[in-house]
């Protein structure tokens, strides 16, 4: 029996306009569970994201966190109550430094009562050699790197990583990788938007993957690249 | 992250100019013209607050001055106030006007800019409106004669002048500051960042407005006479933005650099030989924007120093 989920997506609509880029979508995560977040482009995964973390308004379905609706709920009090994430292209605050970006985010966005080193944080993400430099300073590995600082500063209990390992070589893939099982060792919650099969294999406790704002999968990896609809979805496949 | 050694060294700049523009009022005759450099001190200082720590450039800011001017002069005229009554009733006009505008900072860049203006203009009309004749002395322009006093007035806007280098300095090192900055960078970060990036604006816009409106009002107490178009000359807002982004904005010593240089420069040369004034200031602002558009201050910043 797995542990109640701290996040549950229930039939989530979000539309712009006539185009309903999240149509009925549906899940549950639970503490120290990784989950990927699959799909071909344009299929919603990042719209989800926005939704959690409050960038956008649900136009129908839920979000519970922890049992509690916050579908709707504004970014900064949400990232307060414990969910944050990271940009699929870095956003850290170009003109402050490493150090200052971090701090910011340790100020104000950290609600669990207990203090966050932003030092210790830095170093435990080998930007400590670079904290007093200006973030505009980073190239994007570690302006990716310094995105995942800036989140765990607000000591979340849910992180929703969007393509993080995009543009990482092999072996930052690997140590990254790493990096976001030892967080859910440690008891957060994770949800992984990534197309980098490898990845997703190596972090992942189960995958869901979305089609056309729902999904249709949901499962192992290995069962995913085995079941017809995924494949189709994917590689296209024969008609009718 | 207070770090002692930096206060101190931002609080002793802004001591020095105090001091200095104090001392500048026992030793040098010429009064109006120490009285305008405070006054854009105090206004680009003021700028700097929404500017320099939140991104937001208002064209409109002369606005705000003219409203405290007006608050001014209708509270001396209409409620026979003293004149620091009257000053507080200025800074609360340009409050007033600045929650009413507050909806402006759901636009961004130049939008924003062009429609502060346009409210700052819109103020302007009604006015001078020649109807209103009554309450605001319409185009006609108000006489304060009887609260003249323009040693007082001097020393009250250095006053008013060192409380805005204070608020610089403390939004430079203070994690609120900080969380301006953050916003000015990246807003959605921001927001995951936990800041409500809602209220950080409106502070930084409300304190803006309120040293631009007491700074009207003070003007408005110290020269006594004047007309609507005195108050609402977009000059004050373009000297005040050139001045800021000219030394640099977010720093206390930019805007301070250029106020001293370029407005010292204005007064040398450009009541004399106005065209060679122009052709100067032309040849400044231009140069700037294509080799420093961080302002002077950056020729320092970018090589890693930190100034006050």
């Amino acid at each position: 029996m797995s542990p109640d989920p701290l996040l549950r997506v229930e039939g989530l609509v979000k539309r712009f306009g006539g185009f309903r880029a999240l149509d009925g979508v549906s899940f549950h995560l639970a503490p120290g569970e990784v989950l990927g977040l699959m799909g071909p482009n344009g299929s919603g995964k990042t719209t989800c994201i926005n939704v959690i973390s409050g960038l956008y308004a649900p136009d129908g379905g839920a979000v519970r966190f922890d049992g509690q609706a916050i579908g709707g709920q504004k970014a900064h009090l949400l990232a307060r109550a414990g969910i944050n994430r990271t940009f699929q292209s870095p956003k850290p605050f170009l003109s402050l430094t490493v150090a200052e970006n971090v701090a910011v985010a340790a100020t104000y966005g950290n609600g669990s009562g207990k203090p966050v080193d932003v030092m210790a944080l830095l170093a435990e993400l080998e930007l400590d050699g670079l904290a007093h430099r200006p973030a505009g300073d980073l190239n994007s590995a570690q302006q990716k790197t310094l995105d995942l600082a800036r989140a765990l500063a607000t000591a979340p209990r849910i992180l929703l990583v969007d393509e993080l390992a995009a543009g990482l070589n092999p072996a930052e893939l690997s140590h990254m990788a790493s990096r976001l099982r030892a967080l859910a060792a440690g008891g957060m919650a994770l949800l992984v938007v990534e197309h980098l099969m490898g990845f997703i294999d190596k972090v992942t406790d189960r995958v869901i993957v979305m089609n056309a704002g729902r999904e249709i999968f949901e499962g192992t990896l290995a069962d995913a690249t085995r079941d017809a609809e995924v494949v189709r979805v994917f590689l296209g496949g024969a008609h009718g | 992250m207070p770090d002692r050694k930096r206060i101190a060294g931002d609080l002793g700049l802004a001591a020095l100019v105090v001091v200095a523009m104090s001392v500048a009022h026992g030793v040098y005759s010429n009064e109006l013209l120490l009285f305008n450099f405070v006054m854009f001190l105090t206004l680009s200082q003021g700028l700097n607050l929404i500017y320099g720590f939140t991104g937001y450039l208002p064209f409109g800011y002369v606005g705000f001055f003219g409203a405290g001017a007006y608050g001014f002069a209708l509270a001396v005229m209409h409620l026979h106030s003293p004149p620091l009554l009257a000053l507080a009733i200025a800074g609360l006009a340009a409050l007033v006007l600045a929650v009413i505008l507050a909806p402006l900072l759901r636009l961004s860049g130049a939008y924003f800019a062009i429609a502060s203006l346009a409210a700052a203009q819109a103020l302007y009309e009604v006015i001078a409106n020649p109807d209103l004749q009554d309450l605001t002395k319409g185009p006609y322009g108000v006489s304060l004669s009887g609260v003249f006093a323009p040693r007082l007035s001097y020393f009250v806007a250095v006053a008013i002048m060192a409380v805005t280098f204070a608020l610089v300095v403390w939004l430079r090192n203070s994690r609120f500051g900080l969380s301006l900055q953050a916003i000015r960078e990246d807003p959605v970060s921001a927001a995951m960042a936990g800041v409500s990036v809602v209220r950080g604006r409106m502070v930084a816009w409300l304190l803006s407005s309120v040293i631009a409106g007491l700074s009207g009002g003070v003007f408005a107490w110290h020269i006594s006479v004047f007309y609507p178009d005195t108050v609402f000359d977009v000059t004050f807002s373009i000297f005040a933005t050139v001045f800021t982004l000219f030394g640099g904005a977010t720093t206390l010593t930019g805007p301070l650099l250029g106020v001293f240089f370029l407005y010292g420069v204005y007064n040398a040369i450009g009541i004399t030989v106005p065209q060679y004034f122009q052709l100067i200031y032309g040849a400044l602002i231009m140069g700037l924007v294509l080799f420093l558009p961080n302002g002077l201050v950056s020729l320092l910043t970018r090589r890693g120093f930190r100034v006050p």
